[in-house]
């Protein structure tokens, strides 16, 4: 079917490869046709009035397909998590996943990196691959057998698949649901030291380095942690790593008196380590902004702490929040793009996160200024699952354009 | 000064966190009363009558419990005793079910002793009715950090000042952590002792001191408080043995002069004789306040019930 052409007038255009401007974007037969002083012509109009055109969000690495959140989000297309129920270890698994979202948000499965997610044996990425997987990940936890890691990464390199993890020592974790620390002590909740992480990201770099394999961390969360990829990335070990908002906006204190919204793996970390997450962010460490999105509802949530179930909604607050980092002046907006669309493409080798002529037209128009409350109670996620209940934040996505046809 | 129209503005005793010095001073005040009463021969005050109390205890316990109903039958309650083996929660009911069953079922006052941290403010926050923390799993015993407080205050007269050591396995004890926030509030100096594997991360920041050294952390103390170890916490987890903790962190006679000259010895039981405390110590009625501490829990667990509930039974000044 051929869809009619539509001219976005009147914007700020924040292109993450050629910064900021004003003007439109043209788009036909579902590509950016033109950009900047577009002259409509006979194609449908929508007035930006000012507001920022970007290019839709590339999220890597939610545990959920969850449409009506990302397109809330401005997330047009979202990598799902072999994470699911089965996991996905089969390629007709990650076939049929693939196709849960068209056409309004393309979900990208990943493959789980081994049976059943159990760390033990390979799964079939090759054939995965082949159905559509975008990368490999380990899922919500690390493998614990070095062996077992090695032979992943020497196997998903070959394929040029990257390979994402989730670093934190099984051994050091087991049974924690909180970073050691003030808040855990005085909370009597079981505890793991911060270093569980910068150990699972010392041996699974080694690995990487010995392979020569394109190793993602999911979440990285600790200033030991970055240390370590910094230096790797010097090295040149071929390292990327991501981020949630929740971690470099909450600390550990954010569970209060054990609010089960903020139980997240890796859990939310002591000040320091938020405030080297963020100097992360500005010196470049951080190559990607994610949401990690896991609705969890009150059966999973509305239990003891130490019970319920870690994740967050974090989909449709990803951008919200984001926005934060550049009205602190750690980021520019373009940047931002760069972590929240461009750089999460060319890691799972996806097309998106340019505004370049040419490319498909999945973008996005951003108030950045609109002072709103995030409502537990009214998300467009299927819980509203998220530590930021009753924050007052600022900005807001205003339409979703998936393939040059606006959503919502 | 408190400016709230009455001394205890609290619905709920879910820890001894967010009380203020004088708050935690209230109740031992109230306590006091209770426990000239209990060491008459006409046990009996009917103030709770017609009221329903509501043991909940999801891990098991003896004597905490029946400290609990003691002190509910004292003062003219109903006490009904909810077990958990005999409950539906082994068929999978969730704790928020079954918190509004006891509330639909007009409950007064719910004591609940669970194993998971935070699961008592879980229930506070759904029931209409006073909740009391009999324990919840390594968070807090509020009940005992008073009964303890009283037991201290009772005996050396006064808590300010004093140098009162915790020692053991800090790191899985509520009953630890409760004590800490009240001996701080009024202003005791406290010092946590045991192995390093025992104590919880960044448990300065409580505003004690960390000892490893048994010896060093008991040096001049008043009060030296022993906490129960668990048996299987011994067999090489936390700990390499009961023998070897016996002799690195078990009081004995000569372990405690040390302490100062009339330091009291305080446990919250039950004891592992021979393990974390000899018996020597333990039955050394001069030193040891340890039978005294389970009277004390009485009175101080009536003072709880008392004060909680005057709102409900509409005491002049509690609304």
């Amino acid at each position: 079917m051929e869809l009619k052409p539509l001219a976005i007038l009147n914007g700020r255009i924040i292109d993450p490869q050629g910064g900021e401007s004003r003007g439109g974007v043209l788009i036909h037969d579902r590509h950016i046709a033109a950009i900047g002083d577009v002259t409509p012509g006979d194609a449908e109009v929508i007035d930006a009035k000012g507001a920022l055109i970007a290019p839709g969000i590339v999220d890597a690495g939610s545990f959920a397909i969850d449409l009506k959140a990302f397109t809330a989000g401005g997330i047009t297309r979202a990598a799902l998590m072999p994470d699911q129920s089965p996991p996905l270890d089969d390629a007709a698994l990650v076939q049929r996943a693939a196709a849960a979202g068209k056409p309004d948000v393309w979900i990208h499965p990943i493959a789980a990196a081994t049976r059943d997610l159990a760390g033990e044996e390979l799964a079939e990425i090759g054939l995965m691959k082949a159905a559509g997987a975008c990368a490999v990940a380990t899922g919500r936890h690390s493998i614990a057998d070095a062996a077992v890691m090695h032979r992943l990464l020497s196997y998903a390199g070959a394929l040029d698949m990257a390979v994402i993890v989730h670093a934190e020592d099984r051994a050091l974790t087991k049974g924690a649901v909180a970073t050691a620390g003030e808040t855990a002590t005085r909370l009597g909740l079981p505890s793991a030291p911060a270093i569980a992480e910068a150990i699972a990201i010392a041996r699974d770099l080694m690995l990487a380095e010995d392979t020569g394999a394109r190793i993602h961390f999911h979440q990285v969360t600790t200033a030991t942690g970055f240390d370590l990829i910094r230096a790797a990335r010097k090295r040149g070990v071929r390292v990327t790593c991501g981020i949630t908002p929740a971690h470099l906006l909450l600390s550990d204190t954010a569970i209060g008196l054990f609010r089960t919204f903020a139980r997240l793996t890796p859990p939310l970390r002591e000040e320091r380590d938020r405030l080297a997450a963020i100097e992360a962010v500005r010196d470049g460490t951080v190559d990607i902004l994610c949401s990690a999105h896991d609705p969890q509802g009150p059966e999973a949530k509305r239990l003891p702490y130490v019970d319920a179930e870690p994740g967050m909604a974090g989909a449709e607050t990803l951008l919200t929040l984001a926005l934060t980092l550049v009205r602190d002046g750690v980021i520019g907006l373009p940047r931002l793009f760069e972590l929240l669309s461009t750089n999460p493409a060319r890691l799972l080798g996806l097309p998106g996160g340019t505004l370049a002529v040419g490319a498909e037209a999945d973008l996005i128009l951003v108030d950045p200024d609109t002072p709103w409350k995030i409502d537990a109670d009214r998300m467009a996620a299927k819980a509203g699952n998220t530590p930021f209940d009753g924050l007052p934040v600022q900005g807001k996505v205003l339409r979703t354009i998936k393939g040059g046809r606006a959503l919502g | 000064m408190p400016t709230d129209p009455h001394p205890f503005p609290h619905r709920h005793l879910t820890g001894i966190y967010g009380l203020q010095p004088w708050e935690i001073s209230f109740l031992l005040d109230e306590a006091e009363q209770w426990i000239a009463l209990n060491r008459g021969t006409a046990k009996h005050d009917d103030r709770l009558a017609g009221l329903t109390l509501i043991n909940a205890f999801f891990e098991n316990s003896t004597r905490t419990l029946l400290s609990f109903e003691i002190a509910g039958k004292r003062l003219g309650a109903d006490v009904v005793n909810m077990h958990v083996a005999a409950s539906s929660v082994k068929k999978g009911e969730t704790l928020i079910d079954t918190a509004m069953t006891l509330n639909a079922m007009r409950a007064d006052m719910i004591v609940i002793r669970h194993e998971a941290s935070g699961a008592v403010h879980l229930i506070a926050d759904k029931v209409d009715c006073p909740v009391l923390n009999a324990g919840d799993g390594r968070h807090e015993h509020p009940t005992q950090a008073l009964l303890d407080a009283l037991t201290i205050r009772r005996r050396k007269g006064r808590i300010d000042g004093l140098r009162v050591a915790i020692c053991g396995d800090v790191l899985h004890s509520r009953v630890a952590r409760s004590n800490i926030l009240a001996l701080t509030a009024l202003n005791a100096e406290v010092r946590v002792v045991g192995p390093p594997t025992l104590l919880p991360p960044a448990i300065e920041r409580m505003g004690v001191t960390a000892y490893t050294d048994f010896d060093a952390g008991l040096d001049g103390a008043d009060v030296v408080m022993m906490l129960r170890l668990q048996r299987e916490r011994m067999a090489g987890g936390f700990v390499p043995s009961p023998r070897e903790y016996h002799a690195l962190y078990g009081l004995t006679p000569e372990r405690l002069e040390r302490a100062a000259p009339d330091a009291l010895v305080m446990h919250p039981g039950p004891m592992n004789r021979g393990v974390e405390i000899s018996s020597s110590v333990a039955d050394d009625a001069e030193r040891s306040a340890i039978i005294e501490q389970v009277e004390m829990g009485v009175a101080v667990r009536m003072a709880c019930l008392d004060v909680l509930t005057r709102a409900r039974r509409g005491v002049p000044g509690w609304n």
